[in-house]
């Protein structure tokens, strides 16, 4: 039996084992995240569950920083600990067990504390990707923030106790150009038809076709067509209202072929189009890149600007001239019915208008970049191509300094609105900086002794009320909280660090790949309700 | 070996953890709650929990449900580990490829966390009966399959007893299902019986996608059209190696990739790729390590609570996704008064009578009340049974296959029949009355 030789591309190992999340970050996204590098304070059971979920899709390296010895609580909580450990550093005996899961991740610990760290060694967080920290105390975490703050690393700050998980998310300024939204409407130019699209539509006459070629025209074709004709009747405009949608729905409705009884036809396409009325918007600018457009550091660039910024003064600038008041055109089409030769002219339409663009774009860049003395490799067409596909999705999140929060002045303002909905899981947030205070003036957590639960009770319930009153935020509703929480006594249960241990690698793999959307800037899951929200403080 | 309380190890805090929270009363526990060191006791050494797939999220679930206390748990899998696991499935190594996922796994957990004790069965779950099934106090799925989960509650539910049609809730197995896509996922709690079951909420499972065969031969516009060409007309005809496609040779792969670029080329379709022809040969799934932790966790969290009624249970449905920032939602999907699988109503089925055997098959696996995979029919008259048709059985379906073109009344059938269905997304033969309507009406 002959066998064909195949000629194609043979899969690499790390292809093959990476393949799962290739299909979703892509290899550039995964090239960001090998040349990563992540720091850890604390292995506590949700460190190591981040750790773990960020070394199996092949983070290039993480670093561990975490002084103290490992205690028995910690093998009831913790999967990269086992029996013998007890005892030993923690830091030392998580590395080697973590280091187990991806041959190809590098690590290495600081077995001292965070504070002895920021003493001794302050350049020491320099030159991290991202910083993660779990239940470090009020004290460092204030230095700690502002220092992260001013080297512009993402700092991340949670927490895993009892029922209760929490992150906080610091960021100076992060830009995303994959946001991978769900639902993208289709850039098809149907209201700003370009020269060629234009062109190619008028060429096509639909009312001389017969049946086959009739049902097999691509519906962009149809809705063109009738809008050019709604328009004529309605000064220009696109149909706003659901009796404007309607009266263009009528028109498509009306081409519809009849059979030889009257009947009209099951024409898919023309169904399609009806249905495409409802997605019909104006070609412009939405506000989100509006504002990325008239960002300071989108007009003003600077020799240190990011090429993020460098891309958006030159979006900026084509908007303004070659695009006359649009984005660069994104260049797909999504699938519909059609035959074969009418779609694929049409894609090929739209694919090179989007490139032409993307070519002004990447010689607007290359201006830009003469102008500011910046290499004119820093930048490659394969970027800018990547960013004219994803203008209209772009992100941007400026966020605020973790420092902020301990400042009673901003910290009321930005949490004061929250606090009015007295079922909103914020006063989980308001309840771990109660046991901040309650370890600083105790030196416990609250109820972690089995026969100090009552008395704790009353103290926390001190705590929190005094940082209220520092917020002149009004008492807490109701008692339930506070109870809760001293029950807890600073334990942590495995199945709850595990749930925030993947949300937040998550979040670290969106600030490393730059693509998704990440928390903005506070997250609560409760485990008890199986409930999670977000706020912005 | 089991010890009393905390286990049979020397390390007594290792549980203080769970100790707090089991035996200390809270104000937003379960009403039937009492603190109590029993709790964690009858966790340690009573609560036997099934994990159904040592995949994905079975990993993440032995490993949970081993730190939340649970120390009996068996796991099913019939797979073994494969190269692309190893970015998510963190009990398996390069050196394990080739084995047994479940064995792999129980070892593994049985080694890290002293006194915990997993069983493994290197498995099909079509292999044990509802004695195996009836020993457990809770299921917990993590399965990829939605024929697998069908079958499951439908074994699950056939373990109920109702006593003049009353439900003992004794016999209640509540089953905890978990699922990924990418970045998304859902965890459910199913209270066989009492809640809305994997049958009544057949139609969250998104269909299918499927490219009508007129598309791939006449009009293909996606890469994915020219690759599907290939799978399924090319390769039939061509058979390079005469042999059914197999996913993971890359012989194979390489044999698809070369025709539909081909393929591809003659109609000027961009866009076929390596990757992309073994995801749409294989049916390939994205997934992520943080996707499966999550999902996991919450899964085991709901066990917890389950089996020691520290708090309510999830009522009854959470959805996740993290692709921007983190979003859940949890909401109470409903029981469906007539569900094939759990509802105890008579299940009646309407069809012409000059209606083909074909089309009565077809109504099954397309409707969306039964969505069946390869039903197979008999029918009882005059006390004895008739397979009608069969198609997992080659010599039966042989025997059989005539009748596929001839009408209801043409089989002999009539108004009041029954039909005994057995199809793979359940364990139980269904049983379908036959409402025969005149050709005419």
């Amino acid at each position: 039996m002959s066998s064909p030789a195949p000629k194609s591309p043979e899969q690499s190992e790390k292809n093959k084992k990476y393949d799962r999340q290739l299909r979703l970050w892509g290899d550039h996204g995964q090239a960001a995240l090998e040349s990563a590098h992540v720091c850890l304070i604390n292995a506590n059971g949700l460190g190591t569950e981040i750790l773990k979920s960020l070394i199996l899709p092949g983070i290039g390296a993480f670093t561990i920083v975490d002084g103290e010895k490992v205690t028995e609580e910690d093998i009831g909580c913790n999967f990269f600990l086992d029996h013998d450990s007890v005892g030993k550093s923690r830091a030392q005996a998580t590395i080697q067990l973590l280091l187990e899961l991806n041959p190809d991740v590098r690590g290495d610990y600081v077995d001292e504390s965070v504070e002895q760290v920021l003493e001794n060694n302050p350049d020491f967080f320099n030159n991290f990707s991202v910083v993660i920290s779990t239940q470090i105390s009020e004290r460092v975490i204030i230095r700690l923030s502002k220092k992260l703050w001013e080297l512009e690393i993402p700092f991340i700050a949670c927490q895993s106790y009892g029922f209760i998980g929490y992150a906080r998310i610091q960021v100076q300024e992060h830009t995303v150009i994959e946001t991978h939204p769900d639902n993208e409407v289709p850039d098809l130019r149907l209201d700003k038809p370009f020269p060629s699209l234009k062109e190619l539509i008028d060429s096509i006459d639909i009312s001389k076709m017969e049946l086959k070629d009739h049902a097999h025209v691509p519906y962009v074709v149809i809705l063109y067509k009738c809008l050019q004709q709604w328009q004529q009747e309605n000064e220009g405009q696109i149909p706003k209202t659901y009796r404007e949608k309607e009266s263009l729905r009528k028109l498509i409705r009306a081409e519809i072929l009849n059979n030889d009884d009257g009947i009209p036809h099951d024409e898919e396409n023309f169904e399609e189009a009806i249905k495409a009325v409802n997605t019909l918007a104006p070609t412009n600018i939405p506000s989100h890149v509006r504002e990325i457009l008239d960002d300071e550091s989108c007009i003003n660039l600077t020799s240190k600007s990011k090429p993020f910024w460098i891309m958006a003064k030159a979006l900026r600038e084509f908007v303004e001239n070659e695009g006359a008041g649009a984005l660069p055109l994104r260049g797909t089409l999504p699938d519909m019915t059609a035959d074969t030769e009418r779609y694929i002219h049409l894609q090929q339409v739209y694919h090179s208008q989007a490139a032409k663009d993307a070519e002004v774009m990447f010689r607007r860049v290359q201006q830009l970049l003469r102008e500011i003395n910046q290499s004119p490799d820093s930048i490659t067409e394969k970027d800018v191509k990547l960013f004219c596909k994803h203008t209209s999705t772009m992100h941007l999140v400026r966020g605020s300094c973790i420092a902020d929060d301990y400042d009673n002045k901003i910290f009321a303002q930005k949490l004061a609105p929250h606090l009015e909905d007295p079922e909103s899981a914020l006063v989980y947030a308001v309840l771990l900086r109660g046991v901040d205070r309650f370890r600083i003036a105790h030196g416990t957590y609250p109820g972690e002794y089995d026969d100090q639960v009552e008395p704790d009770i009353v103290k926390l319930k001190s705590c929190v009320s005094k940082l209220l009153n520092e917020w002149s935020c009004g008492p807490l509703a109701k008692d339930d909280y506070v109870h809760e929480i001293c029950r807890y006594g600073g334990g942590e249960l495995h199945s709850i660090s595990a749930f925030v241990g993947g949300c937040i690698a998550q979040e670290t793999i969106k600030f490393i790949t730059s693509q998704y959307k990440p928390i903005h800037n506070t997250f609560i899951y409760d485990g008890i309700t199986s409930n999670t929200a977000s706020f912005t403080l | 070996m089991m010890g009393s309380g905390d286990g049979s190890d020397n390390l007594h805090h290792r549980w203080s953890h769970l100790r707090k929270i089991l035996e200390r009363p809270g104000p937003f526990c379960h009403p039937d709650f009492e603190a109590s060191p029993e709790t964690l006791n009858f966790l340690m050494n009573s609560c036997k929990i099934l994990v159904i797939g040592a995949g994905g999220l079975g990993c993440e679930l032995l490993k949970d449900l081993a730190y939340m206390g649970f120390r009996n748990i068996h796991v099913i899998d019939m797979d073994t580990i494969e190269l692309s696991n190893l970015n998510r499935q963190f009990l398996f190594r390069h050196k394990d490829i080739g084995k047994s996922k479940a064995e792999v796994a129980a070892n593994f957990i049985n080694t890290r966390i002293q006194g915990c004790h997993v069983v493994p069965h290197f498995s099909k779950i079509q292999d044990f009966d509802e004695s195996f099934y009836r020993q457990f106090h809770i299921v917990v799925c993590g399965l990829d399959s939605i024929v697998a989960r069908r079958w499951i509650n439908g074994m699950i539910i056939s373990l109920l007893n109702y006593e003049n049609g009353v439900l003992d809730t004794c016999s209640i197995i509540p089953i905890i299902d978990g699922g990924t896509e990418g970045f998304k996922g859902n965890v459910r709690v199913i209270l066989p019986g009492m809640t809305a079951c994997i049958d009544c909420t057949l139609d969250l499972f998104p269909p299918q996608i499927t490219y009508p065969l007129c598309t791939i031969a006449n009009t293909p516009r996606l890469p994915e059209h020219c690759i599907e060409y290939v799978k399924v007309i090319q390769w039939p005809k061509e058979n390079p190696w005469s042999v059914p496609i197999d996913g993971d040779d890359p012989q194979h792969i390489s044999w698809i990739y070369e025709k539909s670029s081909e393929r591809a080329a003659q109609f000027s379709i961009p866009g076929v790729t390596y990757r992309l022809v073994q995801g749409v040969v294989k049916n390939i799934i994205p997934a992520v390590a943080s996707t499966n932790a999550v999902v996991a966790a919450a899964c085991a969290t709901e066990a917890f609570k389950l089996a020691t009624s520290c708090c309510l249970p999830l009522n009854n449905y959470m959805v996740f996704n993290d692709l921007e920032g983190v979003y859940t939602y949890a909401y109470e999907a409903e029981r469906k008064e007539d569900c094939l699988a759990c509802s105890q109503v008579p299940q009646k089925i309407e069809f012409k009578a000059d209606c083909k055997l074909e089309e009565l098959i077809a109504h099954l696996c397309e409707s969306a009340q039964f969505r069946m995979r390869s039903p197979g029919i008999t029918t009882q008259t005059g006390g004895h049974s008739r397979t009608l048709y069969m198609s997992t059985v080659a010599s039966i379906e042989q025997q059989t296959r005539g009748n596929l073109r001839r009408t209801l009344q043409e089989l002999g059938l009539s108004d009041g029949d029954q039909l005994l269905v057995a199809d793979p997304t359940s364990p139980n033969t269904v049983v379908l009355q036959l409402k025969l309507l005149n050709s005419t009406t």
